[in-house]
């Protein structure tokens, strides 16, 4: 195997040092051939293990996958007991879930990145992009917790206001049992959990922005916010739908606070406030329950489903970051 | 464009300029304080709920019968230790040594594709990680087990402990490197006797924050550790945690397992927070 080089030197070092093993009849090379393949296997390691979780899963899977074909994507009947599995509504609950959290979530993340990377100075923003990161370290179940005890009486609260009201009861969108668990519930929740990602990397892209861009703006007389609009923001847009994606990625799998607080019904939702699951959810609220090879099956091939567009979203979302911004913008 | 679109605003009225600008600033500033208020409440509801039903008997007993009062959670706490030492012996492992492979062979024709899985892997939910150690080490052995809960959390640690490898290994300059080799070190004396100390801080830090990340972690244990209401110290029967005992507790009826429950999440909360804080401590003066 050809030695590579380190990355400060490439070439130096190296022939010099295999200058100095060939004097030393090849004792040096012996111990390094032996680190080599040791740190070579662990890092295969890796492959090994997205190779073995893809395989797993599909071989999991594969009775549900035999029986049911791609139909199981479309089907909206999930019955256990007459084993007919179809995972249309959780993949309607999982799709709404997260893309109702973007919906609240990304346009405070922005604001808040803004806050600490453009508008704060910076004794407040340090501490309040640490903050900012501590939510991203709060256990989903601790989450799930609070969601449980704190906001779903706020939710029952709104619930049953609606309830009330002769007028927006008879909208089918809004109506809904008041229990305080579901939909809305789970939006709410992964959203505050979601802004941490979407925040950390927008901050990062824009403070990634030269400054030449802004006082370049300012010169032609623009206002701060005209500065961000037209010459901050854009530059750095790239990168922000990086994060968002980032962030899309974290919402469509995250598990316990959403089954602790969507109410876990097998249908497809109708209802901003109805209860329903999620691909993860359902997953995580019947693996132990599942008694018959049809229905484990069915479990695993959601769990499969969830593998493969939660790799497909986060490399999406590497490849955005990584370029981050193009010199010009169109 | 930019410069087009800016004339045209210095044409408009001044006034409603300066009035968009003031409101920015105050949505902006909204936005941040709106960011940050769940974290406040959350932390607020925990110490509130969670403080009083700390004693003793929480750190030391078993939990009482349901809907009694008393008892506690040492099974679980001692679980979730038990959980973090197969996790940390499969995560560091591979995560470390794939850290050096990245940070240390950048010229191997592999380095793109195991950067690019381990970009993949920090994506994949970790309940999906549970479904893969179940039925690789649940299903051959019949019954759940410890060892299946500490190896899904290994897989989930992984990524991250390749990524804070790879970084601080990146941050020890090469002519570190350069003088090593020039003492006619070897290419993995230079790695394991120099390159290695220096970095050692962050790897340490790294680990821990990868740690910290799967001790809170619930979904992955739920079909693979399961949880036990008793003392086991055996891999291959279910094992308690301190996140298990959290979801279980707080959808349970009991009032006195809710506030078992608020005083884990509290406990498990302070050692998440207190190993974050560290990190960035350590980090900073890295940076320095």
């Amino acid at each position: 195997m050809d030695r590579p080089s380190t990355p400060a030197s490439p070439s130096g070092p190296s022939a010099a040092r295999r200058r100095l093993s060939k004097r030393t009849k090849g004792l040096l090379p012996a111990g390094d051939r032996l680190f080599d393949v040791v740190i070579l296997l662990l890092a295969s390691m890796i492959l090994v293990i997205t190779v073995l979780a893809g395989w797993v899963l599909l071989r999991g899977g594969g009775l549900a996958l035999r029986t049911y074909g791609l139909g199981f994507l479309t089907g909206t009947t999930w019955d256990p007991v007459h084993q007919e599995f179809g995972a249309l509504p959780f993949i309607v609950g999982t799709l709404a879930t997260s893309f109702l959290a973007l919906l609240l979530a990304v346009p405070l993340a922005v604001g808040a990145a803004l806050f600490v990377s453009e508008y704060a100075p910076r004794i407040v923003a340090e501490p309040v992009s640490y903050l900012i990161e501590l939510l991203a370290a709060i256990p989903s179940v601790v989450y799930g917790f609070w969601g449980i005890f704190v906001l779903a009486p706020v939710v029952r609260s709104i619930q049953i206001a609606i309830f009330l009201d002769p007028r927006l009861r008879e909208i089918g969108f809004l109506s809904s049992t008041p229990t305080g668990l579901g939909l809305f519930t789970a939006v709410l929740i992964l959203s505050v959990m979601i802004i941490p990602f979407t925040a950390s990397v927008a901050r990062d892209v824009l403070r990634l922005v030269p400054q030449d861009q802004r006082e370049a703006a300012y010169a032609l007389g623009a206002t701060r916010w005209e500065v961000m609009r037209h010459a901050v923001l854009p530059y750095a847009r790239a990168g922000i739908l990086g994060g968002v994606l980032l962030s899309l990625g974290r919402a469509l799998g995250e598990t316990m606070a959403v089954t602790m607080v969507i109410g876990n019904r097998t249908a497809v939702v109708h209802s901003l406030f109805g209860q329903t699951a999620t691909m993860a959810s359902v997953i995580a609220n019947e693996f132990t329950e599942a008694n018959t090879p049809a229905h484990l099956s069915s479990l695993i091939l959601v769990g499969l489903v969830l593998f493969l567009i939660t790799i497909l979203v986060n490399l999406v979302a590497r490849v955005l970051i990584h370029r981050l911004t193009p010199e010009g913008i169109t | 464009m930019t410069v087009r679109s800016l004339a045209k605003h210095g044409r408009s009225n001044r006034l409603r300029r300066r009035f968009a600008d003031a409101f920015a600033t105050g949505v902006i500033v909204l936005a941040a304080a709106i960011v940050l208020t769940p974290l406040v409440l959350v932390l607020a509801y925990l110490i509130g709920r969670g403080v009083g039903s700390l004693d003793l008997a929480f750190f030391t007993q078993l939990p009482a019968p349901a809907g009694e009062p008393g008892g506690g959670v040492a099974h679980a706490i001692v679980g979730t230790l038990e959980l973090l030492v197969i996790a940390s012996v499969i995560g560091l492992t591979i995560g470390i040594g794939t850290g050096v492979f990245v940070a240390e062979y950048p010229a191997h024709p592999l380095v793109p594709t195991v950067r690019l899985l381990s970009d993949a892997l920090i994506g994949i939910p970790a309940i999906v990680m549970g479904l893969v150690a179940y039925a690789l080490i649940v299903v051959p052995f019949h019954h759940f087990n410890g060892l299946s809960g500490g190896v899904s959390l290994g897989l989930i640690m992984i990524p991250y402990v390749v990524r804070a490898t790879d970084e601080v290994m990146r941050l020890v300059p090469g002519t570190v490197r350069e003088a090593g080799f020039a003492l006619g070190l070897p290419r993995w004396r230079v790695i394991v006797s120099i390159v290695i100390p220096s970095a050692a801080s962050g790897i340490i830090t790294g680990a821990m924050l990868a740690m910290a990340r799967v001790a809170g972690e619930a979904a992955p244990l739920l079909f693979t550790a399961f949880g036990n209401q008793y003392w086991n110290f055996d891999p291959l029967k279910p094992i308690a945690a301190l996140p298990l005992v959290i979801y279980t507790y707080s959808i349970s009826p009991y009032d006195s397992w809710h506030r078992i429950a608020s005083a884990s999440s509290l406990v498990l909360v302070v050692f998440v927070l207190l190993t974050t804080a560290l990190t960035r401590f350590v980090f900073a003066r890295r940076a320095r």
